[in-house]
């Protein structure tokens, strides 16, 4: 245990509109949600920020519902209540893919949808899964509230648009009322508890409607924009064939741009990536 | 900074005068002198300090006091009623679930979470209900008897 | 008479509280004023300390710091076999997250700041980091060659028969990397110590060797040193040698400050300054006839020892005696070193050496089996050894030894045959292909050669005021069960019930030396003595004509209870004596190794998906020979906690090295397996009871660490269909197995 409790505060304002209006005042405040990043930083002893909002008690920011034509989604939605939702089963299924593919229980049942988007991993498992379902992000702080399309939220390496004084309030997905067919793959260093080395999700909506993005090969979450072009072209002309596979997977892996790092290096990554869109893109083919 | 944090613990209503920022871990361990709960790694990849918050399981190490405040938590010292060892107990003994003993806590704390959410677990539940506990000594074989061994003896038990 | 114990899974003693959160661990011990200890470590891993500075903002005249100028030169190392790691560095620094200073202080995060604001001022030296490197002395580091410790093992004329005509030479190389014991609960101690005396309480495997290295530490009489162990949770091997040195530490800052003080590790540090298994290098070149007949091993085997010559010279040795395997040859060459690198001290872990060479054996064996166009079976069963062989010392095989029995019964256990053929017929279609192999081998039980001799082993009982049996011994309940099996033995020994045996704790002003936990040895050398101890209670109260058999329980409880209130106290001792007809030379490193083997087939059935490159074990069958099983329960859970662990080393369990630093310390990204990554582990035990152990038992630690390796990569290369030199190291990787998947399907794909 190397980090410091004194050397941090940590409040709990009692509703939203009080953590804002702390977040607006500018010191540098940290937000805490369920604190399975968080708290590992300060374990480590590489906390910087001295001083902590929680907002975990802020229930306002919790709950799963149909919204005109969207799916909302609460920040501190867990991944528990997203595999226990049947409305992200029927209107994310690739959401609930990727939550059950995400560490174990006890973890589970305490990180969040909105702490897994803002914390900003390369690697983090939930965003490939909300870019292929048009997520869109609403931020609120204390000088009011926007929807961000969530493909254009990562800017860089655990960048954002998000500022300093806004919080992630909840996310929204476009209702399924078209047929979907969607993959979701992570290859992690194991089987659970893991974080993943290559991470690839896919939607196809009314036969051509195609969203790829690819998790842990490049520094943020990414949309494979070429491929979903040249998917989407072959699909609509119908003529997804094996050598038109073999040339947009070609593609795909151009636009991936791994890196060596501890848990793997960039040839693998490349490769499994790879292989991975090969296996994606003939699931399309079937 | 120290805040007041008020909680169930076992049944006993407590308050402990901490910094918010302390683990609940370290609350537990050292304020509350439950020392059953143990520290394996910190940083919630291990299992080891698992303790059941407010009906869900959670890494102590991971919930800074504050977060506490409030809510109803259950440790290893909590499972069994009086001298009555709980049916995953009981079973951990007989099947030899339990070799050092350092995982035990948190494993036995999960299996019990895993079989109030799932009567009569099958293999596949059983792993994936405990893949966040870490057991270095028995290689899981003899865990996943006894709770199975455990399943058999709640279902028995009205 | 109660019914016969041996044999039976009775409840283990601690199991109560090891459920229920009240077994106390060292971390769990409160001590009122106690100061907590923590270390400062080298940051380089070679160089040479200039200077010591304390930065501002930590109030240090609050803080006790002790540095190697507080310990007297030529006491400032720590005693083992040749007291070359001194506990605090003085100057020259030889591993990275080498121990220089320790602080104390009431609160811990004071001291956490305090241990950043330590500044060193260092020469970088040239350091050094793998085995060819110091082979190639390239630079010398250690004595004048950087080898710590060579063996060369002869038997018959290596040269004359690769000389012959009608042999075929296969050779190979094959290699292993450094693993972490990961026990859950890190290394910890809490000392007392005054100018008279130390007292250690800790997580440990071995007190006597803690207890030896604080005399050789404070030079006090061998009575005012007590190393008392605490519930220890886990070992494996990494809390056999390392808790001398944190030992000492945790003593010489409570010595200095006047308080107690405890040491725990967190996780980061205990991975990274801790010990791991050794490296290691084999190289085989072997003569093999056409029919399959192996006439010559010529074997080169290097461990990669670390900074220090710590016990790198046993593990080496393990390692060479297990590297020809359970086989008859009739000339066999063995040249073993252990060379020093610019790493941390490697150390014990699980099996000792033995898994590295047996891993680079069993993957030969089945380079020789294609070689010659046999099975691997056939092969092996052309070459295994029996009863009235030799082996690669010249030990004479006296016990029966059925190795193809043993072999078939795995096999056909794990239905290897179908298997072979199913996954022939199915795998050329599939992207997850599979495969069955398997490993042979087998585990000396007990200390190397004249070791058991040397230590000569004590092990006492009492009788207590209650009329039970106490059994005193310095071997130490890690997880293992020995509490349990040694309260069996006696209890069996004596005819008593098991509530009438008691086991001491570790304490060494209490019990005496039963020598290490290690080794195999604690139920088959340790569990006789406690057998023969047992007895001893048993004749004294017979000649003191308080008892006569045939007696009850009660009876014998009774007299007990008189033997006390009548003559005094009541205690009987037995010590290790070799049994007859076992002779070892350390000289030309023949003889008779051990007292005797384990003998095993394991079989790994293996999925290898070629889309992510990962191997997954299927199914693992292990079956093997072990003497009399005395415990069910506790030797199936013993064989199932060491297959994890060989699961681990084969495919998952990759230390990442980066300045001599393991840069992967993190349970987050050093991989075990978790309860979802391990197959179904199937156990199963042929009993053929050994007549020198307690009940006919030998040991059974070590032994479930050897096989897993070589088994899970034949596997991999059955299901791959071709070799790959891909496949000579672990752990084997999907980063490693890319290669040779995508080499084979371009190299199938170009064929087609
Ligand atoms: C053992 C373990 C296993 C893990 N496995 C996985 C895995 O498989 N896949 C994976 O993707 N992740 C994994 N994680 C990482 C982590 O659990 C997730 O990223 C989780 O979703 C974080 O949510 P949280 O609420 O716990 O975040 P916190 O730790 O509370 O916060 C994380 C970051 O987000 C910010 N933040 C949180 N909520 C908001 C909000 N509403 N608005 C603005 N900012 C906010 C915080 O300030 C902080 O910077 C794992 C972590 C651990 C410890
Ligand atoms: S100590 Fe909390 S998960 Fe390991
Ligand atoms: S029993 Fe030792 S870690 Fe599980």
């Amino acid at each position: 245990m190397r980090g410091d409790a004194h050397a941090h505060t940590l409040v709990a304002p009692a509703d939203l509109d009080s953590a804002l209006a702390l977040l607006a005042d500018n010191k540098g405040h940290r937000v805490l949600a369920g604190g399975t990043d968080v708290m590992v930083a300060f374990e480590r002893g590489l906390l910087r920020d001295a001083r902590l909002i929680s907002i975990w008690q802020l229930d306002e920011l919790r709950g799963i519902a149909t919204v005109g034509r969207h799916l909302t989604i609460g920040a501190l939605t867990t991944y528990t209540d997203l595999i226990e939702s049947s409305l992200v089963a029927e209107h994310a299924p690739t959401l609930a893919a990727a939550a059950r593919d995400t560490a174990a229980v006890a973890i589970r049942n305490r990180g969040t949808i909105g702490g897994n988007i803002a914390n900003a991993s390369p690697a983090a498992d939930l965003p490939p899964a909300l870019l292929v379902h048009d997520c869109e992000v609403e931020l609120r702080s204390a000088s009011g509230a926007r929807w961000v399309d969530y493909a254009g939220f990562h800017t860089g390496y655990k960048t954002t648009v998000m500022r300093p004084d806004e919080l992630i309030v909840r996310v929204r997905v476009p209702l399924v009322d078209a047929p979907m067919r969607h993959f979701y793959r992570k290859v992690g260093t194991r089987r659970a508890q893991a974080i993943s080395k290559v991470c690839i999700s896919a939607s196809v909506r009314r036969g051509h409607d195609v969203r790829i993005a690819f998790g842990s090969v490049a520094p943020t979450v990414v949309r494979a924009r070429i491929v979903e072009r040249e998917l989407a072209s072959a699909l609509a002309a119908g003529l997804l064939s094996t050598e038109a596979v073999s040339r947009i997977v070609a593609l795909g892996v151009a636009e991936a741009r791994p890196i060596d790092d501890i848990r793997s290096t960039a040839e693998y990554r490349g490769r499994v990536t790879r292989n991975l869109l090969r296996e994606c893109l003939m699931s399309f083919v079937a | 900074m120290k805040s007041q944090v008020r909680c169930s613990v076992n049944g006993a209503a407590c308050s402990f005068e901490v910094p918010p920022m302390a683990r609940l871990l370290d609350v537990l361990r050292e304020e509350a002198n439950l020392t059953g709960t143990k520290e394996g790694c910190g940083e919630g990849e291990c299992g080891a300090c698992t303790v059941i918050m407010d009906g869900r399981i959670v890494n102590s190490c991971l919930v800074p006091a504050l977060q506490a405040d409030g809510s109803t938590i259950t440790t290893i010292e909590g499972i069994a009623k009086g001298n009555v060892l709980h049916a995953v107990q009981a079973a951990f003994i007989s099947h030899g679930g339990a070799q050092c003993g350092m995982c035990t806590p948190g494993m036995v704390i999960a299996a019990v979470d895993l079989l109030t959410r799932v009567v009569n677990p099958d293999e596949n539940q059983i792993r994936e209900g405990l893949a966040g506990n870490i057991c270095r000594c028995t290689g899981y074989t003899k865990i996943f008897d006894a709770v199975r061994e455990a399943a058999r003896l709640l279902a028995s038990t009205p | 008479m109660p019914d016969a114990l041996v044999g039976k899974s009775v409840p283990r003693k601690e199991g109560p509280d090891k459920v229920t959160g009240r077994a106390r661990y060292i971390d769990d011990m409160r001590m009122p004023d106690a100061l907590y200890g923590v270390t400062v470590r080298s940051p380089v891993a070679r160089g040479r300390l200039r200077g010591v500075s304390f930065a501002d903002g930590v109030p240090w005249n609050e803080i006790i710091v002790v540095s190697a100028a507080d310990i007297p030169a030529e006491r400032n190392h720590v005693a083992l076999l040749t007291n070359d790691q001194p506990f605090l560095a003085a100057t020259e620094l030889r591993h990275a997250e080498e121990p220089v200073l320790l602080l104390a202080h009431a609160d811990r995060h004071l001291l956490e700041r305090a241990r950043n604001a330590v500044r060193f001022d260092i020469e970088k030296l040239p350091a050094l980091f793998d085995i060819d490197k110091s082979l190639a002395k390239d630079p010398v580091i250690w004595g004048e060659d950087n080898i710590f410790k060579e063996y060369n093992l002869t038997k018959g004329d290596v040269d004359a028969v690769f000389a012959r005509a009608d042999i075929i030479v296969v050779e190979g190389e094959y290699s292993t990397g450094a693993q972490e014991q990961l026990y859950i609960e890190n290394n910890g101690v809490i000392a007392v110590a005054d100018e008279n005396s130390v007292t250690v309480w800790g997580s440990l495997q071995c007190p006597y060797y803690v207890h030896k290295a604080l005399l050789g530490l404070f030079g006090l009489p061998a009575d005012k040193i007590r190393v008392v162990q605490t519930e220890t949770g886990g070992g494996f091997g990494g809390k056999e040698e390392y808790p001398s040195l944190i030992a000492g530490h945790a003593a010489l800052l409570a010595r200095k400050a006047g308080k107690p003080v405890k040491m725990i590790y967190d996780r980061a540090e205990d991975m990274v300054a801790t010990t791991k298994r050794h490296p290691s290098r084999t190289k085989h070149r072997t003569a093999v006839t056409k029919d399959g007949t192996i006439v010559a091993m010529d074997i080169d085997f290097v461990i990669d020892g670390g900074a220090y010559n710590t016990l790198s010279p046993v593990v080496l040795s393990r390692g060479t005696i297990h590297a020809a395997g359970p086989y008859s040859i009739d000339n066999v060459r063995i040249r073993a070193r252990a060379v020093a690198t610019s790493h941390p001290p490697h150390g014990a872990f699980r099996g000792f050496g033995a898994p590295q060479s047996i891993f680079g054996l069993e993957r030969h064996m089945n380079k020789v089996a294609r070689a010659v166009g046999l099975t691997p079976e056939a092969l092996r069963l052309k070459n295994f050894i029996k009863q009235g062989d030799t082996t690669a010392t010249h030990q004479l095989i006296k016990e029966p030894v059925d190795m193809p029995s043993i072999l078939r019964r795995a096999l056909a256990e794990a239905d290897y045959d179908a298997k072979r053929e199913r996954f022939a017929r199915e795998n050329p279609g599939r992207s997850v292909k599979r495969g069955i192999g398997f490993a042979s081998f087998m585990h000396g039980s007990g200390f190397t050669g004249s070791g058991e001799k040397y230590l000569a082993s004590v092990v006492g009982a009492t009788g207590t005021a209650e009329g039970k049996v106490r059994v005193l011994a310095a071997s130490t309940e890690i997880g293992q069960g020995t509490n349990t099996i040694f309260t069996q033995i006696a209890a069996q020994a004596l005819g008593l019930d098991w509530d009438d045996v008691e086991v001491a704790q570790p304490d060494t002003s209490v019990v005496p030396n039963s020598g290490p936990t290690v080794a195999s040895r604690t139920t088959m050398v340790v569990g006789k003595l406690v057998e023969q101890a047992a007895l001893g209670i048993k004749q004294i109260l017979v000649q003191a004509g308080l008892l006569s058999e045939p007696y009850t329980p009660q009876q014998f409880r009774a007299a007990v209870k008189k033997y006390i209130a009548t003559v005094g106290s009541l205690r009987s001792m037995a010590q290790y004596s070799p049994p007859d007809g076992i002779a070892w030379d350390d000289q030309s490193y023949r003889g008779d190794a051990y007292g005797t083997y384990a003998w095993a087939v394991y079989v790994a059935t293996v999925a290898l998906d070629t889309v992510t490159y990962e191997a997954r074990v299927e199914d693992f069958v292990a079956l093997q020979e072990v003497g009399r099983v005395i415990h069910p329960v506790l030797a199936a859970g013993q064989i199932e906690g060491g297959v994890a662990q060989g699961i681990g080393f084969a495919l998952y369990e990759n230390v990442v090295w980066r300045e001599g630093r393991m840069a992967n310390g993190q349970f987050t990204n050093y991989i075990v397996p978790t309860s979802v990554d391990v197959p179904a582990i199937r156990v199963f035990f042929d009993e053929v009871p050994y007549p020198h152990g307690p009940s006919g038992a030998k040991g059974i630690g070590e032994l479930p660490m050897d096989g897993p390796a070589p088994a899970i990569v034949n596997a991999i290369e059955e299901a791959l269909g071709a070799p790959h030199p891909a496949l000579h190291h672990v752990p084997l990787m999907p980063e490693q197995l890319m290669d040779a998947v995508d080499d084979l399907l371009s190299a199938r794909r170009k064929s087609a």
